[in-house]
């Protein structure tokens, strides 16, 4: 049976939006009575990348696709692209500037915030040809909707 | 401890979710980097932050925090507090600034987002 697949549009600079899509996801999956402690694990993978989109990327969209044994969360943007995708996953580093730093963000946390709490993650880039995250989280007993 | 008597302590002032101040928390994470927030163990904890973008009310919503305290009397944009309100979560504005703040929260036994005091 093909999973169910949700997509939220993503705008690049819009800060008064920014992690819409992310809430959205986490508002499905409450809906769908996930484990509270999964769906904390998603939603704040999909806002970090989400964030990274918004500040860093181009418009894009968060998707998820729900299967019985697996979730997977993509953020997909056509922006800029990672040039280094192995200094981006490195705690601390950060191109973020002083806007986004005032905003609480910056701290060059996000890609390794989403690699700790996502049982895999798949970041896929080239410079000038956008930036594609995948996350799967395996459905474990437990978090299956009661 | 119940919201109420944070409030007490900190002689503050609800903005959103008078009917919540039963609410019981016992942790404490104080930042103006959500990053920290996110990467914390935020669950039901209340967020003492300087910041009053729309995006302190995002990261606490993902995050599963309990309650927004901002310091130094501040008081966010009304856009803001509607936000907190539609997603019913509460928000206290503390007269004091983040040091003071924590001090009288860390006399109350709250401890950190890692359980230590």
């Amino acid at each position: 049976m093909a999973g169910l697949v949700k997509s939220f549009n993503i705008k690049a600079r819009d800060f008064n939006h920014a992690g819409e899509a992310s809430i959205s996801v986490q508002s499905l999956l409450k809906s769908m009575n996930y484990n509270p402690k999964l769906i904390r694990r998603i939603a704040i993978c999909g806002y970090e990348g989400e964030m990274n989109a918004v500040m860093h990327g181009g418009d894009g969209f968060l998707r998820i696709e729900i299967d019985s044994d697996k979730l997977v969360l993509e953020v997909s943007d056509s922006g800029q692209g990672i040039e280094d995708i192995e200094l981006a996953m490195q705690a601390g580093y950060s191109t973020a500037n002083d806007d986004y730093r005032e905003m609480g963000f910056g701290a060059g946390m996000g890609l390794p915030n989403m690699k700790k709490n996502a049982d895999q993650i798949i970041v896929e880039s080239e410079k000038g040809q956008g930036t594609q995250v995948r996350m799967i989280f395996f459905i474990k007993e437990g978090d299956m909707p009661a | 401890m119940k919201l109420s008597e944070i409030v007490e302590v900190l002689g503050a002032r609800v903005l959103v979710g008078e009917d919540q101040m039963d609410k019981e928390v016992n942790t404490c994470g104080a930042s103006d980097l959500m990053s920290d927030i996110l990467a914390g163990l935020s669950e039901g904890c209340i967020l003492l932050t300087g910041l009053t973008t729309v995006q302190v009310i995002r990261t606490a919503m993902v995050a599963s925090v309990g309650a927004v305290v901002f310091v130094r009397g501040k008081k966010p944009p009304q856009e803001v507090i509607d936000l907190a309100k539609a997603q019913n979560l509460p928000l206290i504005s503390s007269p004091y600034s983040m040091f003071v703040s924590c001090g009288r929260l860390h006399d109350c036994n709250l401890t950190g987002l890692d359980g230590n005091r």
